[in-house]
């Protein structure tokens, strides 16, 4: 019986040492609530949510400045994905944020580009491709529709259309 | 693999698959039948996996039969496309083409005259087995041949696997109820068959071949049979698999004759097999021994629609309702067009699309072949569809999370090995379709990998341009203390001269030039 319960004590010690020793030595596991959460956003880097990029909304959203339904573009699977991982109820788009859309691309009109290549250093994911001087033009497979380079432009030669290449990759496929 | 040589005893039975009952008699009794040219051929530049050939004729051509009318490109699995016979070109055009998709597609469309005039171009090869695997890989490219099981893979990319491949495995199994072009192809042309099997031997560097029959298929495993003996070579034997659905599928095959499972995501040269259609066999032959491209194929008219059921030699482009006018006509209880077997066909909307390469089979179904109305009840989790299931898949477990649809769990579920056979459908007791319902779900979780594609990369782009910014900006700070350094390092500069001189630069103008 002493025994036993002398045993058991010194089980307990022993164990609890071993956990105390590894939480101090092992780092804590290195993907934080940010990296989730920025893993579900849809990366258009539009900035509609008002933060700067998605991993800056994403940040806020951990730190509880900003609410899960600011993000237009990912629509509502983004919003339930991002209340799964955070374990709150869902709740629609709050709209004063812009409203949800099928995907769009930006469109260089060519006649009247002047090659100032302004949008260039307004694009986020370097979807523009031009040159001072020469007519620029947007790689399609590229461009999130994030539209920042739209009051870039001086002589409002850019414009969106609906996205249709996803669909030529599917018919390809 | 297989020892000793051709035994006529069955394969024995796996654990999963269907017993259907064979629909083939009304077909496969008859010859094949030879169908003349139509009033007119669409020819679609895409019948084949990857991308489509690129035309080389214009309306108001003359074109020969077996003339190149698109040639491949020299990417993305590209074969060319020739006229099936002579003619003229009167118009290159989008036309309805068959295909699950029920879209149109680019097509040369042909006039033919009635003198089957031969293109030149091609002739027969005197001894096609001295040719290099190089070289005969790039014929059967230029001869256009893809397979004709329905695949539509470019024959020759699959005899190009590099080596250690231990057998070529030629199906002839058609699994299919109702479907008999290949069992009809057997009997009449075994020795063409043969042929083709000695050049992709070559092709393949191999030395095993087994050409795969079905149990229930006698005359043509006779006939099989009497050809091999008539070869004499001791490379090529015969296997006899049980009669069951679906045996014919590539994977199922390979299973079934060596043993081995291709895994999920990989190809059957990895379990050292190459398999090939014996109509596509066939086809390399007929190239290689009479220099004809692949311009027609054989297909079978069934259902109880049409007036007399057969096997059809038809040219590629022939208008399905040519066809089936051909094989007596429909009946009156005509109701519905399927292309491909009853299992894993699909539904035309009219008759005026072409026959494909990929067609094999126009099944004219009357009402109680279309339409078994029946409703579908809820599942009752019997777990009869996860026997059947070939790629051994729970079919029940994939329903539910379809409905959702839980993309993430059906992939781990391994959805995307569904060969969408319709065994799980015709287990079901609920009569539940399963399999509409995966395509479905496949075609889902293609698009939400596409999505998930390309926020990734959108993820990358911003991510290296933050850097190439970052990295700017360090550049330029570290540039300017370069240059405060050096006048540092000068040392001559008195601590006034510099003042004054920071205080002459600050009170410049813009625009001041002095």
């Amino acid at each position: 019986m002493v025994a036993g319960l002398l045993l058991l004590a010194l089980l307990t010690g022993l164990l609890g040492l071993v956990l105390v020793v590894s939480a101090r030595r092992i780092p804590a596991d290195a993907i934080t609530v940010v990296d989730r959460l920025d893993s579900v956003l849809p990366h258009t880097q539009c900035g509609r949510c008002g933060y700067s990029g998605c991993r800056p909304y994403a940040a806020a959203i951990a730190a509880g400045e900003a609410d899960i339904n600011q993000c237009p573009p990912g629509g509502d699977e983004v919003i339930v994905a991002l209340s799964q991982l955070l374990g709150r109820p869902a709740k629609a788009l709050d709209e004063s944020f812009g409203l949800a859309g099928p995907p769009i691309v930006a469109v260089v009109d060519e006649d009247i580009c002047i090659g100032c290549a302004r949008c260039l250093d307004a694009c986020p994911v370097d979807a523009i491709l031009g040159a001072a001087k020469f007519s620029h033009t947007v790689i399609e497979n590229e461009c999130t529709g994030c539209e920042l380079c739209i009051p870039a432009c001086p002589v409002d030669c850019i414009t969106v259309t609906e996205n249709t290449s996803q669909l030529d990759a599917r018919a390809a496929h | 693999m297989s020892n000793g040589r051709t035994s006529n005893q069955a394969l024995p039975l796996p654990a999963w698959g269907v017993r259907l009952e064979s629909r083939k008699i009304a077909a496969e009794t008859g010859p094949i039948n030879k169908m003349p040219p139509p009033g007119e051929l669409i020819v679609a530049l895409k019948q084949n996996v990857g991308v489509p050939a690129e035309p080389i004729v214009q309306p108001g051509d003359r074109v020969l039969k077996g003339q190149p009318i698109a040639t491949a490109p020299r990417w993305g699995l590209g074969v060319a496309v020739h006229a099936p016979t002579s003619g003229t070109v009167t118009a290159l055009e989008e036309r309805p083409i068959p295909g699950a998709g029920g879209g149109t597609g680019e097509s040369v469309v042909i006039e033919p005259d009635s003198k089957e005039e031969r293109y030149a171009g091609y002739v027969a090869q005197p001894n096609p087995l001295g040719l290099s695997p190089p070289q005969i890989r790039n014929d059967i490219t230029e001869a256009g041949i893809v397979g004709l099981g329905g695949a539509l893979f470019p024959t020759a990319t699959k005899l190009n696997p590099g080596s250690g491949i231990q057998a070529l495995i030629l199906n002839g199994v058609e699994c299919e109820p109702y479907i008999s072009a290949d069992n009809a192809l057997l009997i009449e042309r075994s020795d063409q068959v043969l042929l083709g099997a000695a050049v992709m031997l070559r092709a393949l560097d191999c030395d095993e071949c087994l050409v795969a029959v079905k149990a229930d298929m006698a005359e043509a495993r006779a006939a099989v049979q009497e050809a091999i003996d008539a070869l004499g070579d001791d490379r090529i034997s015969m296997v006899v698999v049980p009669a069951f659905y679906p045996a014919g599928g590539e994977r199922q095959l390979i299973e079934l004759i060596t043993g081995k499972e291709v895994q999920a995501g990989g190809l059957p040269w990895d379990v050292g097999v190459v398999c090939q259609n014996v109509g596509t066999v066939a086809a390399v032959a007929k190239f290689f021994g009479a220099g004809e491209p692949l311009i027609s194929r054989i297909v079978t008219v069934t259902g109880n629609g049409v007036g007399a059921p057969a096997n059809v030699e038809v040219m590629i482009g022939t208008p399905i309702g040519d066809l089936v006018e051909f094989a007596g006509g429909y009946t009156d209880a005509a109701a519905g067009l399927v292309m491909g077997g009853p299992m894993m066909g699909f539904s035309l909307p009219h008759d005026q699309l072409p026959v494909t390469k990929a067609t094999n089979c126009i099944l004219v179904a009357d009402q109680a072949e279309l339409d078994p109305s029946v409703r579908e009840m809820p599942c009752i989790r019997c777990g009869e569809c996860a026997r059947a299931c070939p790629a051994t898949l729970m079919p029940q477990q994939l329903l539910a999370l379809a409905r959702g649809p839980d993309y993430a769990a059906l992939e781990s579920q391994g959805l995307q090995d569904c060969i969408e056979c319709g065994c799980c459908d015709y287990v079901c007791p609920s009569y539940i379709p399963l399999t509409s319902r995966f395509i479905e779900a496949k075609q889902g979780l293609w698009e939400n990998h596409l999505v998930a594609q390309r926020s990734e990369r959108a993820l990358h782009r911003y991510e290296a341009r933050g850097k190439r910014l970052e990295r700017r900006e360090r550049d330029r700070s570290n540039e300017l203390q370069r240059q405060v350094d050096e006048i540092g390092a000068a040392g001559e500069i008195d601590a006034e001269a510099l003042r004054q001189l920071k205080q002459r630069v600050k009170s410049k103008k813009p625009g001041d030039n002095t």
